[in-house]
């Protein structure tokens, strides 16, 4: 018989499947697209720029109720806020006396200044902008006892693009939200299908087990470009993030990340059988390199024994590749090692999907 | 690729499969003709959808020879895949795509066969063509099932309890289909537990109980054999053969 003018490959009727049911779902338009954004929004807002830090000192208002040396002395209290009220970078706040280990511990205030001659500084040493408060407080209170400086320095503030937190930042939440988004819809649909009997019918079927898989990683590319382009676009025009590297390159970073994150997906969804135990494999997959792949903060925070794990982790290897990119205009040579471990990766999760991969 | 002298659709003899302490299959044997519709009739749990899953190269026996259209899934299977059309029990297919889009990726698997709109027109689903599966009813959703199995052109249709949970009118609707697919030379294996099914559409019914064949012939041949008026005062049906065999009714283990 003919071969009739309607049918095509089956591997792009199954990527075109795929795509379908995914745009039809309202939900995953939403973790896709809206949720990056949201997130990068509210990132700006709690991370403006460092210039504008604030150092918040609260004055304890009831002299009288601590048997302190100074706190008798009411004159003190009105001197201390006189002295601070003027100082650009600090806002005061009033703290009653029985809510002090509270607003330290919730980060309201940095510092309590407990009026007296002299006064009492109560921080939490170990929190940096305790510390910097401190620092702060002092040194406005001393210049306004009278402290006379013997010199002051010459003050040359430098400003360089993409040194901020939240230039920092973006890259990393592109590379998790490569790596969720990829898993968590891969992961559900394979499962969802196995509970409908779905993939049990396309196994009776002459389909090819291979093309299946495939044709997820690529509808997977198809919904990635959007899912890039927004937050990329976001943190650009929006936060002032520089994009230093070529978009082509940024382009080929994702493509590889994509491709490994759908490989493990599609491993982890080659078993389970019920969306609970999805879930699970995939929270345990992804929550430990939330933490440890340099997403909210560096992974050199973590000690020297765990860095060969963590270098080994693919997130680590897509977020390391995409700030070097993005921030510093890498080319894909100089990531060379992060995207032969990315491929590495997609390769061999692939494999053992196929492998592992139950069909009914 | 068809065998010269291929009269058997379908042989299997002395099939096992147990699934723990569980026999779901206990050596049975069956030899489907080209060209006929065959029947497995029986209860729930008797072992029918095991047995057709074996012959569908799904399952693998414990032990038994399985030969379909000449060939055996051992040797043959990418060849056996593209000449079989199978409808499973209870697939739910995808429920965000519509009947023509479902069809086109079934179609896309197969070297051969018909093109969609003639599809769509075999299992008088032209009017559903752009509806989502999941706004489909049963009998729809049935025919639809049918649609994909039919999507190859295969020489032999496996069919696992096509019309449970059916109304009359659907069911009616899907035999006809079925009969038109027999019309133009295609080879029919169901199971069903409908004894009404199987007289209408069977030209032979195996009767399945514990994973054995306890019965084989036409459903007339059945009938007949039934010696006691005691157990017909009106026209014998296959519930009446059922039930003298084995003292039980066919739908007894219905949930």
């Amino acid at each position: 018989m003919i071969t009739k003018t309607d049918v095509r490959h089956p591997i792009i009727e199954l990527s075109l499947a795929r795509l379908r049911e995914w745009v039809r779902e309202p939900e995953a338009i939403f973790w896709a697209f809206v949720f990056p954004i949201v997130m990068s929004v509210a990132l700006a807002v709690a991370f403006p720029g460092q210039g504008s830090r604030l150092v918040v000192v609260g004055i304890t208002s009831e002299p009288g109720t601590r048997n302190e040396p100074g706190t008798r002395n009411a004159g003190a209290a009105l001197k201390l806020r006189a002295a601070l009220e003027g100082v650009e970078a600090i806002v005061l706040r009033d703290v009653s006396a029985g809510n002090e280990l509270r607003v330290i511990r919730d980060g309201d205030v940095h510092i309590i200044v407990v009026p007296g001659d002299p006064p009492t500084y109560r921080f939490d040493p170990d929190r940096a902008e305790a510390r910097l408060a401190r620092l702060v407080v002092d040194e406005a209170l001393k210049r306004a006892a009278g402290r006379a400086d013997p010199w002051a320095a010459r003050e040359e503030p430098v400003v360089v693009a993409g040194s901020r937190y939240i230039d920092w930042l973006i890259p990393g939440l592109l590379g998790m939200n490569i790596m969720s988004t990829g898993m968590w819809g891969i992961g559900f649909s394979i499962v969802q299908a196995r509970l409908r009997k779905l993939l049990k019918r396309l196994a009776a079927s002459p389909m090819r087990r291979s093309d299946y898989l495939l044709s997820q990683m690529i509808a997977r590319l198809a919904f990635l470009a959007p899912e890039v382009a927004v937050p990329l676009g976001f943190g650009a025009l929006v936060l002032g993030m520089p994009v230093r590297g070529s978009l082509l390159s940024i382009a080929a970073v994702c493509v590889i990340g994509a491709f490994t994150f759908t490989g493990i997906g599609l491993l982890a969804a080659s078993r389970p059988k019920t969306l609970e135990a999805i879930s699970g494999v995939l929270n345990i997959t992804m929550v430990p390199m939330w933490v440890l792949c340099g997403v909210f903060f560096s992974a050199s925070n973590f000690p020297p024994a765990f860095q060969p794990v963590i270098q080994a982790l693919p997130l680590t290897a897509l977020n390391d590749a995409l700030r070097a990119v993005i921030l510093e205009g890498a080319t894909l040579a100089q990531v060379g090692s992060e995207l032969v471990r990315l491929a590495v990766w997609a390769v061999v999760t692939f494999l053992l999907a196929l492998k592992l991969f139950r069909w009914r | 690729m068809s065998g010269v002298t291929e009269s058997h659709a379908v042989r299997c003899a002395a099939l096992h499969k147990r699934y723990g302490d569980v026999v779901a299959v206990d050596g049975l044997s069956l030899t489907v003709q080209r060209g006929e519709c065959f029947g497995l009739l029986g209860p729930n749990g008797a072992g029918k959808t095991t047995t057709i899953e074996i012959l569908e190269g799904i399952l693998d026996p414990d032990a038994g020879d399985v030969e379909v259209l000449g060939l055996t899934w051992r040797t043959n299977a990418a060849e056996l895949r593209q000449r079989l059309g199978i409808q499973l029990q209870d697939t739910q297919l995808a429920d965000k795509l519509t009947v023509a889009e479902t069809i086109r990726l079934f179609r896309a698997f197969y070297h051969r066969g018909q093109t969609v709109g003639e599809l769509l027109r075999i299992v008088e689903l032209e009017g559903k063509r752009d509806s989502w599966v999941n706004k489909l009813s049963g009998g729809q959703r049935q025919r639809l099932a049918l649609a994909c199995a039919l999507a190859g052109a295969p020489d032999l249709l496996f069919l696992d309890e096509p019309t449970t949970g059916l109304d009359p009118q659907s069911r009616r609707q899907l035999w006809g289909v079925l009969e038109r697919f027999r019309a133009a030379g295609g080879t029919i294996l169901l199971t069903t537990h409908y004894m009404d099914e199987a007289q209408v559409l069977c030209d032979r019914v195996a009767i399945v109980d514990h994973g054995r064949v306890i019965a084989l012939g036409t459903p007339q041949e059945l009938i007949a054999k039934l010696t006691a008026p005691r157990v017909v005062t009106h026209h014998g049906t296959l519930e009446d053969v059922f039930m003298s065999l084995t003292g039980r009714h066919l739908r007894d283990n219905e949930d």
